[in-house]
C-alpha cells in the first residue's frame, strides 16, 4: 500500500495525451453539475478528454470496510474502462486515493500498475500537472472557506497537515485565489476531519454528526457564506448537517468555482 | 447486532456524546488544545521531522535485533544488581510480581502508572490475594477511586470535569462536593497519598524506555509520584514491555525530545529518572514481559505497532476519540493506537474498533516513531472481512453492491429503472444500524433529475468514448 502523505510525481503532459473522465457513482447520481464543471473545466484547455461510459464505482465503499472480496469486481471493471487512457482526472480526493493506494489487492497487472500512477485528483491535476496560473473565465463574489478532505490532504498531499512540520502549502488555495472576487476566510480547524469517512457516517452517526455539526460552526463563525471543497462526499454530509439545523452555508465543489459553474 | 463479549464503540460513544451537554465538548477542547501546544513544540524544531525518522529507524533497528538487545540489557542490568525477571504473558508477571511481594511479607503496594501492569490486569490480581494496591499518579488514582479504567494512556482521567472529582473525592475521601477548586482537591489527594508512601512495603513503576548499554531504565512523570514509589519503600518493581527497549544511552537525546512535546505539547517532563541498579540497601526487580509482544512481531502488517512509545498525540489529533471519550473502546488501549493494539490481544472482541475511524491519517502524521497507524488500521478492516467479523447487515449489502458495481450493464439498466436514489442512494446510506442513520441528523441530499451520463449521452454524444 503506498504510504499516506505522498506528493505527485510532476510529469509533463504531452499535447496528445488522452485524458479519461472519472465521475464517481455518487457525483454521477446526486450532483452531475459537478462532473459538468470538470468536464467544460478541462476542456478550456483544449484537452483531449473521453468519459467512458461503462464507469460505475471505484470500490471505494466496499474496499474501505476491508471487504476486498466485494470491491474486486468494481476495481477490475474500472481498470478495464479506463487502461487506455494517458491520464484518469477525477472530481474527487476519496475516490482518487482509492485508486491509487488501495487497488493493491488485486493482481498487479501492467493495467492496473500504469491506472494507479496516473489517475489524479483535479486540484492536483490543474495544480501540478497543467499548472494553471489563471482562470479568466471565473469570478466569484464570495467569502469562502475551503474544506481539503482528509484523503485529499493525507492521501494525496494536496495541503500540508498541520501535524508535518514543514513549510504550509494548499494547492486549493493557491487555485482559488486566482479567481477573481473571492475572498478565502481561514478557520479554526482546517484539516480535523468533517466526520464523514464512508460508511463511518452511518456506523459511527452520532460521532460522525456530532464532527460535522462541530466542522459547520468553525465555517459559519468565520463569516463563510460558501464551502469550497475538492471532495463532494465531504460536503454531501456537512451540507446535510448544515441544512438539518438550519445553518445557512452553501456546499459547492472546487470545479464549479473554477469553472464558473454550474451552481 | 454486537455479540456480548463484542465491544461496540459506535454505542459507547454516542452515549457519551448524549450523556450531556457538558463532558463531550470539554474532552474535545481540552485535547484539541494539547495538540496545539504540540504543533506548537514541533514546529519550534527544525529538525522535527528528521527526529521521527531517526527514532523510528532506531526502533525499527532494536526491534528486528530484540533478542540480542534484552539479553544485553539483562546483563548490565544484573551487574548493576537489579534482579531481572522474564515473564511470557499476563499471567506469568503476575504470578512473578506476587510471588516477590509474599517473600518480603509485604501488604501493601504503592504504583506509579503503568500501562502494561494495566494490560496484565495486575491490581484485581493483587488485590484479591490480600495485597492492597495503591495507584499515585493523580489521574490514576482518581480512575482507581472511581472503579474504572485509564481512559487515555497519558491522561487517564482526561473525561472527567472538575466537577466530577470533587463529587467523586467527597464520595471516597470526604471532602466538601461543592469545592472543585483544582488546587484544593490536588493537595487533598497529596496528603492523602503521602502516608501511603511511608506505609508500603514496595513501591511499583513501569519503564518509558530500557537501556540496552547499561541496564537503565528511565521512567518519565510529571508528579514525581513514580521517584517516591522508587526511593522510599525498600523494595522496588519495574514491569518493563519488552518493546520498551533501546540500545544506547546517547539515543535517549532523541526519544527525549520527541516524548513530552508529542504527548503534552511540553519540551520535557518534570522527572526524566533513570534506574541504573538497586538504591544504596534496598532491592531492584525488573519484570521483562512479552504477552503477544514477540508474536507481534512476526506479524507483516503490524509489527511497526510496537514502535509506539505511548505519548498518547495519536489520541490527541484523532478527531473520533475526541468525540468518543476513551472508555468506549472497552480496552486496555484507546484511540488509534488502541484500534491496532487491541485486536491482537483478542480479534473478535475487539473486531469493531477497527471500523471507529475516519480514516484520516492524521493519527499517522502525528506519530513521533512514525507508526502507519492509520494504514494499519485500513489492514485490519480486511482481516475482520477475512475472519467474517464484519457485521452481518454490512456483508449482504456488500455482496449485492459489489455484483452490480462489478457490472455496467446490470448497474446502468437499475439506474435508468428506479431512479438514482433508491438504485445506489449511495448504498452506504441504505444498510442501517438504528432507524435511518443518515437522517436522523442530516437532510437526505438532493437527486438529481438527469444523471452526469445522460447529460454527456445528451450533449457530448458524439465524443463518447465505449470502450471495447
Amino acid at each position: 500500500m503506498t504510504t499516506q502523505t505522498e506528493t505527485i510525481n510532476q510529469k509533463m503532459l504531452s499535447k496528445n495525451a488522452r485524458i479519461g473522465l472519472f465521475i464517481p457513482c455518487y457525483i454521477d447520481m446526486m450532483f452531475p453539475e459537478v462532473g459538468i464543471a470538470t468536464l467544460q473545466l478541462l476542456e478550456r484547455f483544449r484537452l483531449n478528454v473521453g468519459y467512458p461510459l461503462n464507469q460505475t464505482c471505484c470500490g471505494q465503499p466496499m474496499s474501505n470496510s476491508g471487504d476486498e472480496v466485494n470491491a474486486a469486481g468494481a476495481e477490475l471493471l474500472f481498470v478495464e474502462n479506463f487502461k487506455s487512457y494517458d491520464y484518469i482526472i477525477g472530481p474527487a480526493g476519496s475516490c482518487v486515493k482509492q485508486v491509487r493506494c488501495h487497488f493493491d489487492v488485486i493482481e498487479q497487472t501492467a493495467d492496473v500498475k500504469h491506472i494507479r500512477q496516473h489517475t489524479y485528483e483535479l486540484v492536483e491535476f490543474l495544480h501540478g500537472i497543467l499548472k494553471v496560473d489563471s482562470f479568466p473565465w471565473a469570478e466569484f463574489q464570495h467569502s469562502v472557506a475551503i474544506h481539503n478532505s482528509c484523503s485529499s490532504i493525507r492521501g494525496l498531499g494536496i495541503a500540508k497537515p498541520s501535524e508535518i512540520m514543514g513549510v504550509p502549502f494548499d494547492k486549493t488555495a493557491d487555485l482559488l485565489s486566482k479567481v477573481k472576487g473571492l475572498v478565502l476566510v481561514p478557520v479554526d480547524r482546517p484539516d480535523d476531519c468533517c466526520g464523514f469517512g464512508g460508511t463511518f457516517c452511518v456506523t459511527d452517526e452520532a460521532v460522525s454528526a456530532r464532527m460535522g455539526l462541530e466542522k459547520a460552526h468553525d465555517h459559519l463563525r468565520h463569516g463563510a457564506e460558501y464551502v469550497v471543497s475538492p471532495d463532494m462526499s465531504c460536503l454531501m454530509h456537512q451540507q446535510g448537517i448544515a441544512r438539518h439545523t438550519g445553518l445557512a452555508l452553501k456546499y459547492i465543489h472546487v470545479a464549479q468555482v473554477l469553472n464558473g459553474g454550474p451552481f | 447486532m454486537s455479540n456480548a463479549n463484542q465491544v461496540d464503540p459506535a454505542k459507547a460513544a454516542e452515549l457519551f456524546i448524549l450523556h450531556d451537554q457538558i463532558h463531550e465538548p470539554m474532552h474535545d477542547r481540552f485535547l484539541w488544545a494539547t495538540m496545539q501546544r504540540r504543533d506548537a513544540e514541533a514546529a519550534a524544531i527544525p529538525e522535527w521531522e528528521e527526529l521521527r525518522e531517526i527514532a523510528s529507524k532506531i526502533k525499527e533497528h532494536t526491534l528486528t535485533h530484540l533478542d540480542h538487545y534484552l539479553e544485553e540489557f539483562e546483563e548490565n542490568a544484573t551487574k548493576r544488581g537489579a534482579h531481572v525477571h522474564w515473564a511470557l504473558d499476563a499471567a506469568e508477571h503476575n504470578a512473578i510480581v506476587y510471588s516477590i511481594l509474599k517473600d518480603h511479607g509485604v501488604e501493601e503496594l504503592i504504583k506509579s502508572k503503568s500501562m502494561l501492569q494495566e494490560e496484565c490486569q495486575m491490581a484485581p490480581f493483587l488485590q484479591n490475594r490480600g495485597i492492597r494496591v495503591i495507584e499515585s499518579d493523580l489521574g490514576e488514582r482518581i480512575q482507581q477511586l472511581d472503579g474504572q479504567p485509564p481512559s487515555h494512556i497519558v491522561f487517564p482521567a482526561i473525561h472527567k470535569t472538575r466537577q466530577d472529582v470533587a463529587r467523586l473525592f467527597a464520595r471516597t475521601v470526604g471532602t466538601d462536593p461543592n469545592n472543585d477548586d483544582p488546587h484544593l482537591l490536588t493537595e487533598v489527594m497529596r496528603n492523602n497519598a503521602r502516608p501511603r508512601f511511608l506505609a508500603a512495603g514496595a513501591g511499583m513503576t513501569g519503564g518509558n524506555f530500557a537501556i540496552a548499554e547499561t541496564g537503565t531504565f528511565m521512567v518519565c512523570t510529571n508528579e514525581g509520584n513514580a521517584d517516591i514509589g522508587a526511593s522510599v519503600p525498600p523494595l522496588h518493581i519495574a514491569s518493563i514491555g519488552i518493546e520498551k527497549l533501546i540500545p544506547r544511552v546517547e539515543d535517549m537525546s532523541v526519544f527525549l525530545r520527541l516524548l513530552a512535546r508529542s504527548a503534552e505539547g511540553v519540551p520535557l517532563t518534570q522527572y526524566s529518572s533513570h534506574f541504573t541498579g538497586p538504591r544504596k540497601g534496598g532491592e531492584l526487580h525488573i519484570v521483562l514481559v512479552d504477552n503477544g509482544r514477540s508474536r507481534r512481531l512476526g506479524m507483516p502488517d503490524f509489527w511497526h505497532s510496537l514502535k509506539c512509545i505511548r505519548c498518547g498525540a495519536c489520541m490527541n489529533t484523532c478527531p473520533v476519540y475526541r468525540r468518543s471519550g476513551g472508555l468506549s473502546y472497552g480496552a486496555t488501549y484507546s484511540g488509534p493506537i488502541g484500534v491496532i493494539l487491541d485486536p491482537t490481544f483478542d480479534e473478535f472482541k475487539y473486531s469493531e474498533l477497527p471500523f471507529h475511524s475516519t480514516l484520516c491519517g492524521s493519527c499517522t502524521d502525528v506519530c513521533p516513531v512514525k507508526i502507519d497507524i492509520s494504514d494499519q488500521i485500513f489492514k485490519w478492516r480486511r482481516v475482520m472481512a477475512e475472519k467474517g467479523y464484519l457485521p452481518l447487515t454490512k456483508r449482504l449489502s456488500f455482496a449485492v453492491a459489489g455484483r452490480i458495481l462489478g457490472h455496467s450493464e446490470e448497474y446502468h439498466a437499475m439506474e435508468s429503472l428506479a431512479g438514482p436514489a433508491m438504485v445506489l442512494a449511495p448504498h452506504f446510506l441504505l444498510y442501517n444500524r438504528s432507524l435511518n442513520p443518515w437522517g436522523r441528523s442530516r437532510e437526505i441530499p438532493p437527486i438529481a433529475a438527469q444523471t452526469f451520463r445522460n447529460w454527456y449521452l445528451e450533449n457530448r454524444s458524439e465524443h463518447a468514448d465505449i470502450e471495447q
